[in-house]
């Protein structure tokens, strides 16, 4: 063999080995955050925790109980707001490709997704705080902007891979718009709409920015969704920045248990996907 | 004289700017097999597709004169119920991947949300998936999905599906070019047995299966019916020479 064909032999080999390095590398900052945090949180741990709300400094027992319904409420109430007007959206772009409307609500979408979650809370805090003043409501709407884009592209994606073929056999029986949409095309592309919405969710689980101005915090148990809310992001925002150890601790409990939601959310999001996977 | 079910009088389709089908004037008469063939891009399959509206479904597409079923102008009908009145197979099968095959057969009124009773459903599965040669084949696993048949089982669910709504005019697209040999012997014979209860209109690339299956036979050229006969006499006799030239394989 010439030294060229062992030199391009040797420089392929070299690259193949590169990526196998870069992809490793990706997953290391990844395993150091899970080890860290579960090795700081996991121990603080127990039913108090879960079940108490906020004592104060140097009381032993507090929990994050008004945090964890704050958050589980606020975040349904976002995704009540979000999922229906996501998926439709979905729906009509992916149905109508290349209308100026499609366009334009495309174009929006995109800005959307880029738009920073902290303008969102000061938008939010304007439109919706200094009006009516903090509350849940405005954490939830917050939360929904953000979980639209989310919603909308991955609606979008799944039904625009769906084959014509299915529609066009859908309006040959005679079916009205509205029923091949809802009895063919998303029974068909439920699986991928079902995980975008689970995505969303677990993104928007640990957004902070947008809860600060609006859902605000609260020191005691609370489902009115009217007044102010603790909810986890922002109970760890507040704990992690105060000098004392034990408050301290309660935010690594908390980080640990966001995490454990988040990472449940996208197992979840990965069962449904298989279960629901309909075969074209 | 047979009656007529379909009859197009100047008719003519339009994709944006682009004329495809040109002043075609037609008579199908009723319980006759016909066969459209013609070159790609003869407009075809856009003139099958005018006939039960599913033409006016692509963006852009517009249409122009009239098509008569029954003595009644479909352009003037809502077309959801055009489309209850003629069925129509595509050239892929493409039954419901989300339902079974009980459930694809009577998709027409499933998803319609027409209620029936379960006797009923169970009575109109049976009859049309007899009708299509699928029962015996399939009446042990009709909780299955329909994707899980083969391709020519899948294509004869579609026609099932088809049948099961009891239309007057059954349209197909190209029905059997993406099927084996075998599985399109079996589809041909079944049109033989249909035409007793529809009227089939064919749309084929297919010069030896026009011959084959149909009574009457019309060939389409850059978007006008340039001749349209017995299917005998369009083969053996043709008087156009652009017939005869694309019979003999003279151009295509």
């Amino acid at each position: 063999m010439s030294n060229h064909v062992k030199y391009r032999i040797g420089k392929s080999t070299g690259f193949q080995a590169l990526t196998i390095v870069l992809a490793t590398s990706c997953v290391i900052p990844l395993v150091a955050i899970l080890m860290y945090i579960i090795k700081a949180g996991i121990t603080k741990i127990n039913w108090n925790f879960l079940t108490n709300v906020e004592k104060p400094v140097g009381e032993i027992g507090g929990g994050i109980a008004h945090a964890l319904m704050g958050s589980i409420l606020v975040i349904f109430f976002a995704s009540l707001i979000a999922i229906p007007i996501g998926i439709l959206c979905g729906i009509f772009l992916s149905e109508n490709k290349k209308s100026r409307l499609a366009y334009w609500s495309r174009l929006s979408v995109d800005i959307l997704q880029g738009v920073p979650s902290i303008v969102i809370g000061i938008v939010a805090y304007i439109w919706l705080v200094k009006p009516f003043g903090y509350s849940a409501w405005s954490g939830s709407i917050a939360l929904s902007i953000m979980m639209l884009p989310i919603i909308i592209r991955s609606t979008e994606e799944t039904l625009k891979m769906l084959p014509d073929t299915l529609r066009e056999a859908a309006f040959a029986l005679g079916m009205p718009f509205h029923r091949v949409i809802l009895k063919v095309i998303v029974p068909c592309g439920i699986s991928g709409i079902l995980s975008g919405v689970m995505l969303s969710v677990a993104r928007i689980a640990g957004e902070t920015a947008p809860l600060l101005f609006t859902a605000f915090g609260y020191q005691f148990f609370s489902t009115n969704m009217n007044k102010p809310m603790e909810t986890l992001p922002h109970l760890i925002f507040k704990y992690a920045i105060t000098p004392y150890k034990d408050w301290q601790d309660l935010a690594w409990g908390a980080s640990c248990i966001l995490l454990i939601w988040v990472l449940l959310l996208n197992i979840l999001t990965k069962l449904i996907t298989r279960r629901w996977k309909v075969q074209l | 004289m047979e009656s007529t079910i379909v009859k197009s009088v100047d008719y003519n389709a339009y994709f944006g700017d682009n004329h495809v089908v040109k002043n075609v004037n037609i008579e199908i008469p009723r319980n006759n097999v016909i066969a459209v063939m013609g070159p790609s891009g003869c407009g075809k399959t856009t003139f099958l597709r005018g006939i039960n509206r599913m033409h006016e479904l692509i963006p852009g597409a517009t249409a122009k004169g009239k098509i008569m079923l029954n003595n009644e102008d479909v352009m003037e009908m809502h077309p959801i119920f055009v489309r209850l009145k003629i069925g129509m197979v595509f050239q892929r099968p493409n039954p419901f991947p989300n339902l079974s095959i009980y459930d694809n057969v009577i998709a027409g009124y499933k998803l319609n949300g027409i209620k029936l009773p379960k006797a009923e459903k169970d009575k109109i599965v049976e009859h049309s998936l007899t009708r299509v040669a699928l029962w015996k084949e399939v009446k042990d696993s009709l909780t299955k999905k329909g994707s899980f048949l083969s391709g020519g089982q899948q294509q004869r669910l579609c026609i099932a599906r088809a049948v099961a709504m009891e239309p007057e005019v059954l349209l197909f697209d190209e029905p059997t070019s993406a099927l084996d040999p075998i599985s399109t012997s079996t589809v041909e014979e079944l049109f033989h047995e249909l035409k007793k209860n529809y009227t089939l209109i064919i749309v084929t690339h297919n010069m030896q299966q026009a011959a084959r299956v149909s009574d009457r036979t019309a060939f389409f050229y850059m978007g006008e019916l340039v001749e349209y006969d017995n299917t005998k006499q369009m083969f053996t006799n043709p008087t156009d020479i652009r017939t005869q030239n694309y019979i003999t394989g003279r151009f295509s």
